[in-house]
């Protein structure tokens, strides 16, 4: 089953130099597992690929229920060097709660997922 | 020695609401108000006005902020704590005694005056004493940038603060201190918290970590079941309810909007991290993965576990330098194929940049509406979209300040000479703007001598 992050996460994002970071909280604590599976550090990357000009970096925060994800180039130098409209990172949050990944129906059964019927 | 310490945040920003602290100080009981002014680059915007009048060099802003809450620091012993000072924190102190002036108790109302920060003096000797400041992110050494240094200012922590107290200071003005550092020293202070109790310091560094950007923990910028966050033109800025054993509750004054939540809370404690265990700042090294929140009742969230480690013996430095020129212009374009006309319209400008022979470094379009702010994620597999209009957004940035003025020039004329169906170009011709960029570096701290006198 298709699951959009925007339907079981929150998330907010701000800068260091030219990284963007993005915290992602799940909605409900039992989401947690879900986000911990499914947002690897490879799979953030990819769903970057094109957006950042560096890697990917990424923490767990298990007491939160939280993630965070260091994205390296993102903003174009950051701070007062960069052109951006979002020179400080504060949308990333919401460009990572565009992701959707692929959950097996059985799990997402038991978790109470809610399925993403739209295409990425 | 009290049993609860209440923190209040009046400011997140230079440039926050202009209610907050007196809303802080009127709103029910609070102890220490605490009002953070200094983003990375304010220093060097600070320090250019100092080099144009060496009685300037604060955020002027903290003088009637301090009018605003005079009658709670003089008859309800409200302390104020601000890293005001800018560059000059004694010229600070000066201008909130003047606006104090006769009032009556103004007498017993004293200042404590924080220095020792400003590094900008003694680069040159610390540079021959083999302190690189080498950048965190390049590794490159400060004399890359050497002659484009307009200011440089160790982060100090809570101590000078804490000094400030003992000796009876009623408002305390630190330069550039660590923001967490001004709610922590109130607490190191009133609990007398030693200087190796990691988790306790820990615990005042993450209530710091909470309140520091102001209502951004209590119902501000909350992606949370956003829509239900009542009456936020009226938002309660957070206040850290602290006990001596390093817990506290997060809450805000009754009647003020917002919400405080172990959702909102939790955005906050996200913003700015970088790795989650190792927070580091000059009094302790705090780690994020040992915070338990919990709902304690309505807007109360009660923060505990909170573990940390020994200080580290470098300070972090920041240092603005002049990095070049920017200029950002902007049109809007309407349906229909709107987004098709900006684009032809930024090929056009970019033609017309080659033909001049203009030198950037970087040259940026968005289309505000389309993909400003997510880029390819937001275009993704999309077809031609039909928006009803579109703003073609393009910045440059270039060491030429001709150059970036001359590309100001080249928005205009797009109106009368480029695609059809263009407005939104009447606030006239885009501004170049210099450029002072943050070089971030460590120093050691045996290097930094703080001094605290009251005045």
């Amino acid at each position: 089953m298709k699951v959009r992050l925007l339907d079981i996460a929150h998330a907010r994002s701000g800068d260091k130099g030219d990284t963007a970071n993005v915290g992602v909280i799940a909605l409900k604590p039992e989401w947690y597992p879900v986000l911990q599976q499914h947002l690897t550090q490879d799979a953030v990357a990819d769903h970057f690929d094109g957006a950042i000009d560096g890697p990917v970096e990424r923490f767990e925060l298990p007491n939160l229920n939280a993630l965070n994800f260091l994205l390296h180039g993102a903003l174009d130098g950051g701070g007062t060097l960069s052109l951006k409209t979002d020179a400080q990172g504060k949308v990333y949050s919401t460009a990572l709660l565009r992701m959707v990944v692929t959950v097996a129906d059985d799990e997402a059964a038991a978790a109470g997922l809610p399925g993403y019927m739209g295409s990425q | 020695m009290k049993d609860i310490v209440r923190v209040a945040s009046g400011q997140g920003f230079w440039g926050d609401s202009l209610d907050a602290p007196r809303q802080q100080v009127e709103g029910g009981d609070i102890d220490y108000l605490m009002l953070d002014y200094l983003a990375e680059v304010t220093m060097s915007i600070l320090q250019k006005q100092k080099e144009r009048d060496p009685s300037m060099g604060y955020a002027r802003d903290f003088v009637g902020a301090i009018e605003s809450v005079l009658p709670g620091i003089i008859n309800r012993g409200v302390k104020v704590i601000a890293n005001a000072g800018g560059v000059n924190p004694p010229a600070c102190a000066a201008a909130v005694r003047d606006l104090i002036g006769t009032e009556s108790g103004a007498e017993n109302v004293r200042i404590a005056v924080v220095t020792g920060d400003d590094l900008l003096d003694r680069l040159d000797e610390l540079g021959e004493a083999g302190h690189a400041l080498a950048n965190m992110e390049t590794g490159e050494p400060l004399s890359t940038i050497r002659d484009q240094v307009v200011s440089a200012n160790a982060y100090i922590g809570s101590m000078p603060i804490v000094e400030g107290l003992s000796r009876g200071a009623n408002i305390v003005i630190t330069g550039r201190s660590t923001d967490t550092a001004l709610t922590m020293a109130p607490l190191r202070f009133e609990f007398g918290w030693a200087d190796d109790d990691w988790d306790k310091l820990a615990a005042g560094i993450i209530a710091g970590h909470i309140i520091e950007c102001g209502a951004q923990c209590s119902g501000g910028n909350c992606l949370y079941d956003w829509k239900s966050i009542d009456n936020l033109a009226n938002v309660g800025y957070p206040i850290a309810e602290a006990r001596r054993d390093g817990t506290f509750v997060i809450t805000k004054h009754d009647g003020t909007g917002g919400r405080v939540s172990v959702p909102s809370v939790t955005e906050q404690l996200v913003y700015e991290m970088g790795d989650p265990h190792e927070y580091i700042t000059p009094d302790v090294v705090a780690d994020f993965t040992t915070i338990r929140l919990e709902d304690a009742g309505k807007d109360r969230v009660r923060v505990h576990g909170i573990k940390g480690r020994p200080a580290t013996d470098k300070l972090k430095v920041s240092v603005a330098y002049r990095a070049g020129y920017k200029a950002v212009g902007t049109l809007v374009y309407s349906w229909p194929e709107a987004v098709e006309k900006a684009q032809a319209a930024d090929r056009i400008l970019r033609e017309r940049l080659d033909r001049l022979g203009l030198k950037f470094d970087q040259v940026l379009t968005e289309l505000v509406g389309v993909s400003s702010t997510h880029g390819v994620l937001a275009t993704r597999g999309d077809g031609e979209r039909e928006v009803p209009e579109v703003q073609l957004r393009v910045g440059v940035r270039g060491d030429n300040r001709k150059d970036v003025e001359r590309f100001t020039r080249e928005i205009a004329p797009l109106v009368l000479n480029g695609p059809p169906s263009v407005t939104g170009f009447a606030g006239g011709r885009p501004k170049v703007e210099e450029i002072v960029a943050y070089w971030p570096a460590l120093i050691h701290k045996s290097v930094i001598t703080t001094n605290v006198e009251i005045v």
